[in-house]
């Protein structure tokens, strides 16, 4: 697979009141290739998973998510931050092939 | 101590409830609950687990944990290949440590959840899901 097809994707409510509970959610596309499938020709398929996924609030860490390969392809991922300021999530995963993929979406808090 | 027949069947019930603590036996689990937890005792918490009873298909079963104020969880899946499944940790704007995604699962088990509590504790818990088609293997 190669990397423009893993595309990462975030859901992250435009606004917000302070210090309000929002719901964010994530997806990226990819095969978590577990390393325990072996292909019809008998060889097994070199394990490629996203091993890290890491949310941060202006600087600020919401969560650091370690993962192993029992999580699903196109790893899904939803959790909640406490927004106290506006300002922007940067959402990171970091693949086993050494890639990071990004992607950031910001938020008016009011 | 007389054995009356209210008194036998509320020992049944004990019993069953005993039963339902999850112990989780196997050497690599345990070597993967003691990583996290640094050998600390378990207790029973806050920690919620939310799975569904039946999951058709084991290669995404959705899989939500919440503990109020926990400052990690640890979700394993004891029947898999790779029983660690992820690590979560919270950071200081996590609001209520809640995390879900969707997780393998090769067949019926105890999904199991630890947390890592503001005092150093650690809690757990456990639920079952039956799979009907295992999700590793494919």
């Amino acid at each position: 697979m190669s990397s423009s097809d893993i595309r990462p994707r975030v859901r992250v409510p435009r606004s917000a009141s302070v210090n309000e509970v929002v719901l964010l959610r994530t997806l990226i596309t990819h095969p978590m290739e577990t390393g325990n499938r072996v292909d019809p020709d008998g060889t097994v398929v070199p394990r490629h998973i996203i091993n890290r996924f890491t949310c941060r609030f202006n600087g600020e860490m919401v969560l650091d998510m370690e993962i192993e390969p029992s999580l699903s392809a196109n790893p899904f991922i939803e959790f909640e931050a406490s927004v106290p300021e506006s300002g922007e999530f940067a959402f990171t995963w970091i693949d086993d092939d050494g890639s990071v993929y990004e992607e950031s979406a910001s938020i008016s808090v009011s | 101590m007389q054995f009356s027949r209210r008194r036998t069947l509320a020992m049944g019930l004990g019993g069953f409830a005993v039963t339902l603590i999850p112990i989780p036996v196997s050497a690599d689990m345990q070597a993967l609950i003691t990583d996290f937890t640094g050998g600390a005792d378990l207790a029973e918490g806050p920690l919620q687990i939310t799975a569904p009873d039946i999951a058709e298909n084991g290669s995404a079963v959705p899989v939500s944990v919440t503990c109020p104020g926990a400052k990690s969880i640890r979700i394993l899946a004891p029947a898999n290949p790779n029983p660690e499944v992820c690590t979560v940790h919270f950071g200081p704007l996590a609001a209520r440590g809640m995390a879900s995604t969707r997780i393998r699962m090769a067949e019926t088990m105890d999904i199991i959840a630890l947390a890592e509590m503001p005092d150093g504790s650690f809690v757990q818990a456990a639920v079952n899901v039956q799979v009907v088609v295992g999700g590793c293997t494919g």
